[in-house]
């Protein structure tokens, strides 16, 4: 009898060191999906997983041409030095990626070609998770984005109509990407801005999630699995104007006024990939 | 008795057991040595060196360098106490007119597999460039040349052109540095080296390498001979965005040639051409291809040169295998407007030199010039695989006392207190494919003033091999 009760109190034993153990392990495994610390907006409404190869889905995607519109003026305001063409060279998706490159050529008075690709009248919303996973090209004078233009800019302007860069990049600092808002008095070399630096590695290497969340009093800017900037109604140095649809601009650039040059250290072609794009709103 | 001898048994039992264990054990501990891998250990030297065993460092005494020159400094140091001191020599020191050395591992090698690239901290007592700094032994040499050190302390990043050949590497640090000012009077200085280690950045990246400068050259060959690819660099761009070249070995690279019945190339970058045809020879680091190219255009065989038979002692030589030869300056000038390539063949141990697109080129040896008084004649042996209709024209000429080669850029002649004398070879007599022998007099215009001979030059339209240039009585 004595023998039979040990073995069941031992056997209670197990149980209940087994039932500690596994409760244990159930409570930190919910620590390892990352991403629920820096997003929670869930609600996929807009995705281009750039599976199709050819020409970018033209529901999602129109171009920008040439140097400049009548609101920049040449150089696209910032004395760039591509000029912006929609030809395969400069623009397609193949192998699951977008390919946007810059290319140095003699075209149309230009001594360099890209593409600046907009989601304008074509898809625009207000707050929400937007988001793109991009290897991203090197060198000096190469200026890469991903960013945002307030849809109700061609009836106040720009910067009235605000401007929210999810990654921008300066091709001779790799290991480098900016996330920064224009608007109304804080524009320019006036605007909000903060940069995120990866240690021990770098951004052409690889691919690399940019995003932001935004809601109506802040932006929340991410990296892969890291918060990095919020940006709020109290750090601007003007209205916020970030409360209206906004569209989609990914884009290269070749020297101006935010990095300089190319120089002959720059190796050309250089190509942006882009693997996804997701719109999420709450 | 009987108890005596079973203990000296048992004791020759167990000195037998003891014996036969230590045995054993050092033959197993052999077997483990042979398997192991080499320490992966990053730094060279923090405060002090680390694992560098004791007999470490090797200056280049065969070179000329000074071989007093290293100490470790325990007043000057980078955020520490102790560093590396290199003492730069005079040019006109008679110990050594340059420093230049190796730190080389007194024991095993390590492997640096893990690592992406040397670094370390520099400063010198005035700004200076160090003629080149970096790595490896022969096999895996890699060096920046040309790196600017300041009075201020600053890291230098030294990327290794593929970490995953060094797996037994005891070539830690290198360096070759001259003094500072005009030719021949420079002055010394010194410099510090602190934070001496190897590290994985991971931030080195985009490799871009190169043969032959990133050049595609075509060689017009001959099947026998041999050249040594050259102009063989690693690029990387580093986190600061800045692109770092450094010359890379032959063995980080593979080479490949696209015809193997035509041209050969060894793992050592040695291109032999084996038969007649067209060959292309490229090269990667790692799976990227090199930048640049070289297309072989082999014809026949040219054979050896005929053996000269005067006495050295009655020769002055400039290019010969059998005679010792007088320093040249250069075998192609490069002169304004002219077109000629000129590349070293090789046929076992016999040199030669092929002179290809001609229009007209310059030899040039004024360092110390030819007083060739003595002399009667200036020889030469060319080859020659093409039909002409044209000419070949050797000038010979003498510079004068006043230690300058004065010409008159029109017309190619002689100014000021220059003499030259020009031999013409008729086309009728430049025979194809064999070895043409020429014996020039010194006589005419240089009859009376040969003892400043400083250049010859070759003017005509063949591509043609040269050997046995040399001045004879």
């Amino acid at each position: 009898m004595n023998k039979i009760n040990k073995y069941k109190e031992i056997t209670k034993d197990i149980l209940y060191k087994s039932f500690l153990l596994i409760s244990f392990f159930a409570a930190t495994s919910c620590s390892t999906d990352t991403t629920q610390k820096v997003t929670n907006f869930s609600k996929l409404v807009m995705q281009d997983e750039f599976n199709t190869d050819g020409v970018p889905d033209a529901t999602i995607w129109g171009y920008d041409l040439g140097t400049g519109n009548s609101l920049t003026g040449g150089g696209w305001g910032n004395n760039e030095l591509q000029y912006y063409t929609n030809r395969a060279e400069n623009v397609k998706v193949e192998n699951g990626y977008l390919l946007i490159t810059a290319k140095k050529e003699s075209y149309n008075g230009s001594s360099y070609t890209s593409a600046r690709l907009t989601t304008k009248g074509l898809f625009e919303q207000a707050y929400g998770r937007f988001e793109a996973r991009i290897k991203l090209p090197y060198g000096q004078g190469i200026w890469p984005a991903f960013w945002l233009v307030g849809a109700n800019i061609d009836e106040v302007g720009w910067p009235q109509c605000g401007e929210i860069d999810i990654m921008e990049y300066r091709g001779q600092e790799p290991t480098k990407v900016l996330g920064t808002v224009h608007g109304p008095g804080y524009s320019g070399e006036n605007a909000i801005s903060k940069s995120y630096s990866l240690l021990n590695n770098r951004f052409d290497t690889g691919f690399h999630i940019f995003g932001i969340e935004w809601g109506p009093n802040y932006i929340n800017y991410y990296v892969d699995n890291v918060l990095y900037n919020q940006i709020t109604p109290a750090d601007v140095t003007g209205d916020w104007v970030f409360d209206h649809p906004f569209y989609i601009i990914i884009n290269l650039a070749v020297g101006g006024n935010f990095l300089g040059n190319p120089n002959s250290e720059t190796v050309f072609p250089q190509t942006m990939l882009v693997d996804y794009v997701r719109v999420y709103t709450k | 008795m009987k108890n005596i001898k079973f203990i000296n048994l048992k004791n020759i039992f167990l000195l037998g057991l003891i014996l036969n264990l230590l045995v054993s054990c050092e033959r197993e501990i052999s077997d483990e040595a042979q398997f192991a891998e080499m320490p992966k250990t990053a730094e060279i030297f923090t405060d002090d060196f680390v694992g560098m065993g004791t007999n470490f460092f090797f200056p280049f005494i065969s070179d000329g360098a000074k071989a007093d020159v290293f100490a470790v400094d325990k007043e000057v140091g980078h955020e520490s106490i102790a560093s590396i001191r290199i003492d730069v020599p005079d040019a006109t020191d008679s110990d050594g007119n340059f420093a230049g050395a190796i730190f080389k591992i007194d024991g095993a090698g390590r492997n640096l597999t893990q690592y992406d690239a040397l670094t370390f901290w520099a400063k010198s007592t005035q700004s200076a460039t160090i003629g080149s700094i970096g790595f490896g032994e022969d096999k895996f040499l890699t060096l920046k040349s040309g790196v600017r050190f300041t009075t201020k302390w600053t890291k230098f990043i030294i990327p290794i052109p593929d970490p995953s050949k060094l797996i037994n590497e005891k070539g830690m640090f290198l360096f070759s540095a001259g003094g500072i000012g005009t030719p021949g009077n420079e002055v010394g200085y010194s410099f510090w080296i602190d934070d001496l280690k190897f590290e994985k950045l991971g931030t080195i990246a985009q490799p871009r390498p190169k043969i032959l400068n990133g050049e595609n050259q075509v060689l017009k060959s001959f099947k026998g001979s041999s050249s040594t690819l050259g102009g063989l660099t690693q690029t990387f761009n580093l986190a600061s965005g800045m692109n770092q070249t450094v010359s890379a070995a032959p063995s980080y690279f593979t080479f490949k040639s696209s015809n193997i019945e035509v041209a050969r190339v060894s793992e050592l970058g040695v291109v032999s051409v084996v038969g007649e045809g067209t060959a292309e020879i490229t090269a990667s680091i790692k799976g990227v291809k090199a930048i640049g190219s070289l297309t072989i255009e082999a014809s026949g065989s040219f054979g050896t040169a005929p053996m000269p038979t005067e006495l050295a002692a009655d020769v002055i030589s400039l290019f010969s295998d059998k005679y010792t030869n007088v320093p040249v300056d250069f075998f192609n000038g490069f002169y304004g407007g002219s077109t000629t390539q000129t590349a070293d063949l090789k046929l076992g141990n016999d040199n030669f030199k092929y002179y290809s697109t001609l229009n007209y080129v310059g030899i040039e040896f004024g360092n110390p010039v030819v007083n060739a008084t003595e002399m009667g004649f200036l020889h030469l042996d060319i080859w020659t695989n093409d039909d002409t209709s044209n000419n070949f024209i050797i000038k010979i000429r003498d510079r004068g006392a006043n230690g300058t080669l004065n010409t008159d850029v029109n017309t190619g002649n002689p100014t000021e207190d220059d003499k030259e004398i020009a031999y013409t070879l008729s086309a009728n007599n430049i025979t194809k494919g064999q070895w043409v022998s020429i014996d020039i007099p010194l006589t005419g215009n240089i009859a009376n003033q040969k003892n400043n001979l400083a250049q010859i030059v070759f003017v005509g339209d063949i591509n043609f091999i040269l050997d046995n240039l040399y001045f004879h009585k």
